[in-house]
C-alpha cells in the first residue's frame, strides 16, 4: 500500500511538471494550430535563468524564501520575455504560410536556442541548488510527501486554477477563447488578434519557465539539453489529452506520469518510455482526437 | 578480342603488386615492430600516444647498441580503429615480417586483425583493447594487452562490496548503454556467481528522463543494502541525490563513469562515501614520471590517452626480446609470461590468456568533495 502511495505521488509529480509545460503547447496549438518545438527550451531556459539568479543571489548572502522568490520572478519574465521574441521572430511573419512552415522554423528555433544556450553557458552539467526552503511544516508531513514534491503539486494545481479562472472569466480569456475558435470573426468583432497571440506566448513560456525551476531544483542538476526530453513528453501529454483543449492538457499530463510510475515500479523502469507511449497509441486509437480533444471537423 | 585485352593487363598488374611489397631494407639485421592503431580520423588522439611512446623507447633502445646487437625497427600502419582497414594494416605488417606488434587500439579492428596475426605466429601486445573477449575466449593465444579487460571494474566492483564492505543484497541498476549495460551484466554475473550475494532488483533506466523518482522507491522497497550503478555521472548523481532526499542511507558503489569530478560538484553533499571504481593511479611511479617528462622533452606537450600503457607495452616486448634473444614467437610468448618487467604501470608480467597481472583498477571513494583511492 505504501509503495502504492509513493508511486501515486511520484506520478503526481511528473505529472504536474508535465501538465505544466503540455499548457504551452496546448494554449499556442488551440490558437495558431502550431507546434511550438521551441517550447521545451523555454522551459530550459528558465531553468538557467534562475540558476544564475539564485548563484548571484547566493553570493550576495540572500538565503531562504527569498531566493526562490527573486529567481523565479526574474525567470518567469526573462523566459516569457523569449517566448513573445521567439514568436514575433519565427512564427509572426509566416502567419499566413503554409502550415508547415512554422513548423519547420519552430524546429530551427529549438535547435538555435539549445546550441546557444550550450555555447554561452556550458555543455556540462551543472549542479542546481534545492531551492525550496526548508521550513517545520514541510518536515511535519515529510513521511508523507517529499517538500519538493509538495510545492510542485502545490504550485501546479494553484497555477491550473488560476488559469482556467482567467480564460473563463476575464477580457483577455474571452478572447482568446474567440481567437481559438474562429480567427476571422473575432478579427471582425475587434479582438487584437496580435495582442491575444502574443499573450498566449507570454503565459505558456511562463508556465514552463516555471516547470523549469520546480523540476530542476527537484532533480538537482541542469544543462542545455533537458527541454528536449522534457518538451517531448510535454507534447505527448498535450495530445493525450487532446491538443488544443486546456483540461485535456492536465489530463493527459497526469495520465502519463502515471502511467510512467506505475509502469516502472510495478513492471520495470526499462520500459518507461515504452509505456509512455504504448498507453498514447491506445488512448489515441479509440480517441483519435485525444481524452478531451474536440473532434477536427468541427474546426474546418 | 575482351580477353586479349585482360590479358595484356595482367603483366602491369603484376608488377604494380611486386612493386607495392614494402622491401626488408635491412634484411634480418633489424628486429622490426609494427605499430598498428587510429593514427587518423576522430580516434586519432587514442592512437597517436602509442606511436610516440613506441617512437621514444626505440630511440633509447638504439642508442643502447640495441638488443644483442640487433637495432629497433618500427613499422606503422594506420587503420582508423576501422576493423576492414585493421585486416589491410595487418597483412601489410605480416608481409613486411614484423616480429611483433604494439596495437591495435579499438577492441574491434584488433579482433578483426588477430586471426592474421596469429596465422603468422605474431606476438601482439595491445595498450588499449578492452573487450573481456580478446583473451577469455582463449581464441587468440598470441594476444596480450596491458590494460584491464572491462570486466575486471565490475568484478573488482562486487568482492569489495562483499568481501570489504559485507553486503547482501543489490540493486544493480545501469543507463542501458552499451557500456553501462556491460558493466551491470558482469556485476551481475559475479554476483551470481558469489553464492552468498542476493540480486533484489536489475533495472535499466531513460538516461535524461525528467525524474528518477519512481526507480529511487523501486530500490528503496527493495530493501537493497547497495546499488551497483552502471553508467555515466549525470544519471548517477541524479539518483544518489533522490536517494538521499528521501533519507536512504543504502551505500551506492558505481564505476569509472561515474569517477569524475563533475558528479561531486552536481551530487554535492549526496556524493560523500559514494564508491567508484577507476584505474590504478600510477602517476606517482618514478617510472612514469620519467615517461612523462620524455614526452615533455620530445613533443613539448602531455602525452595523451594510453600512452602508459604503451609505454608499457613497449618495454614488455622489448624486455621479452632482450630475455630470449631471439624473435622466436613460442620463446617469446613464454618470457612475456615468466619475466616480470618494470613498466610505468609497475612490475606486469603476462597471465596465461594475455592480460597483464596487476594492471587495473582500484576503488576510490568520496571523501569531503573528492575521490580518494582506497588501498
Amino acid at each position: 500500500m505504501n509503495f502504492f502511495w509513493d508511486l501515486f505521488l511520484g506520478g503526481l509529480t511528473r505529472g504536474s511538471i508535465y501538465a505544466l509545460i503540455a499548457l504551452g503547447y496546448t494554449m499556442v496549438y488551440g490558437i495558431l494550430q502550431l507546434i511550438n518545438f521551441a517550447h521545451g527550451e523555454i522551459y530550459m531556459i528558465g531553468a538557467f535563468t534562475a540558476l544564475i539568479v539564485a548563484s548571484v543571489l547566493t553570493m550576495k548572502g540572500m538565503t531562504g524564501l527569498s531566493v526562490l522568490m527573486v529567481a523565479g520572478v526574474v525567470a518567469v519574465l526573462y523566459s516569457a520575455a523569449y517566448g513573445f521574441t521567439v514568436e514575433k521572430i519565427a512564427y509572426k511573419p509566416l502567419r499566413q504560410a503554409s502550415r508547415l512552415s512554422p513548423l519547420i522554423s519552430a524546429i530551427g528555433m529549438s535547435i538555435f536556442l539549445q546550441n546557444y544556450v550550450m555555447l554561452a553557458q556550458t555543455s556540462d552539467f551543472l549542479p542546481f541548488p534545492n531551492l525550496i526552503p526548508p521550513s517545520d511544516f514541510l518536515d511535519s508531513i515529510s513521511h508523507l510527501i517529499g517538500p519538493s514534491d509538495f510545492i510542485i503539486i502545490l504550485t501546479s494545481t494553484i497555477v491550473m486554477i488560476s488559469l482556467s479562472l482567467l480564460l473563463k472569466f476575464t477580457k483577455m480569456g474571452k478572447a482568446m477563447r474567440a481567437t481559438a475558435q474562429d480567427q476571422q470573426m473575432a478579427l471582425l468583432a475587434g479582438v487584437n488578434i496580435n495582442r491575444v497571440i502574443s499573450i498566449t506566448f507570454i503565459i505558456g513560456s511562463s508556465l514552463a519557465a516555471l516547470g523549469g525551476i520546480l523540476i530542476a531544483s527537484h532533480v538537482g542538476r541542469i544543462n542545455f539539453y533537458i527541454g528536449f526530453n522534457a518538451g517531448i513528453k510535454a507534447f505527448t501529454a498535450a495530445v493525450l489529452g487532446g491538443i488544443g483543449s486546456i483540461p485535456g492538457a492536465m489530463l493527459g499530463a497526469l495520465a502519463l506520469g502515471m502511467a510512467e510510475s506505475f509502469g516502472t515500479g510495478y513492471i520495470s523502469s526499462d520500459y518507461e518510455s515504452v509505456f509512455a507511449f504504448a498507453f498514447l497509441i491506445l488512448i489515441l486509437i479509440f480517441k483519435p482526437d485525444g481524452i478531451l480533444g474536440r473532434s477536427s471537423q468541427q474546426k474546418v | 578480342m575482351k580477353k586479349i585485352k585482360l590479358l595484356q593487363w595482367i603483366p602491369i598488374i603484376v608488377l604494380f603488386i611486386a612493386f607495392g611489397q614494402p622491401h626488408p631494407v635491412f634484411g634480418q639485421e633489424t628486429i622490426k615492430i609494427g605499430i598498428a592503431g587510429a593514427h587518423t580520423g576522430d580516434l586519432a588522439s587514442y592512437g597517436l600516444p602509442t606511436v610516440r611512446a613506441a617512437e621514444l623507447i626505440v630511440k633509447k633502445v638504439n642508442n643502447q647498441g640495441g638488443i644483442s646487437g640487433k637495432k629497433l625497427q618500427l613499422m606503422i600502419q594506420d587503420e582508423a580503429c576501422k576493423p576492414e582497414l585493421a585486416t589491410n594494416a595487418a597483412t601489410k605488417l605480416v608481409s613486411a615480417k614484423v616480429h611483433a606488434v604494439i596495437g591495435h587500439i579499438c577492441s574491434g579492428a584488433t579482433k578483426a586483425a588477430l586471426r592474421t596475426y596469429q596465422d603468422a605466429n605474431i606476438i601482439v601486445v595491445s595498450p588499449s583493447a578492452t573487450s573481456p573477449e580478446l583473451t577469455i575466449s582463449g581464441r587468440y593465444p598470441n594476444f596480450h594487452r596491458t590494460i584491464a579487460p572491462d570486466d575486471a571494474q565490475a568484478k573488482l566492483v562486487v568482492d569489495f562490496a562483499i568481501q570489504k564492505l559485507k553486503l547482501k543484497n543489490f540493486a544493480v541498476i545501469h543507463d542501458k548503454g552499451d557500456y553501462g549495460k556491460g558493466f551491470a551484466e558482469f556485476a551481475k554475473k559475479f554476483l551470481e556467481e558469489s553464492r552468498s550475494a542476493k540480486i533484489v532488483l536489475y533495472e535499466g533506466i531513460t538516461p535524461g528522463a525528467v525524474d528518477y523518482s519512481a526507480i529511487v522507491q523501486k530500490i528503496k522497497y527493495s530493501r537493497a543494502d547497495a546499488v551497483i550503478y552502471g553508467g555515466y555521472h549525470p544519471e548517477a548523481a541524479s539518483v544518489v541525490q533522490l536517494m538521499r532526499k528521501r533519507g536512504m542511507k543504502t551505500v551506492f558503489i558505481s564505476d569509472d563513469g561515474v569517477k569524475d569530478q563533475t558528479f561531486i560538484k552536481v551530487a554535492a553533499a549526496s556524493a560523500e562515501g559514494v564508491y567508484a571504481s577507476g584505474p590504478k593511479d600510477t602517476t606517482k611511479n618514478p617510472l612514469a614520471v620519467n615517461a612523462i617528462a620524455e614526452h615533455q622533452k620530445a613533443y613539448g606537450t602531455e602525452p595523451g590517452a594510453f600512452y602508459l600503457n604503451a609505454y608499457s607495452a613497449m618495454l614488455s616486448v622489448v624486455n621479452a626480446l632482450a630475455k630470449t634473444k631471439s624473435t622466436d614467437y613460442k620463446a617469446m610468448r613464454k618470457a612475456l609470461r615468466t619475466y616480470a618487467t618494470d613498466t610505468p604501470l609497475g612490475k606486469i608480467k603476462f597471465n596465461e590468456q594475455g592480460d597483464a597481472i596487476g594492471v587495473g583498477f582500484s576503488m576510490y571513494q568520496v571523501r569531503k568533495g573528492a575521490y580518494v583511492e582506497l588501498k
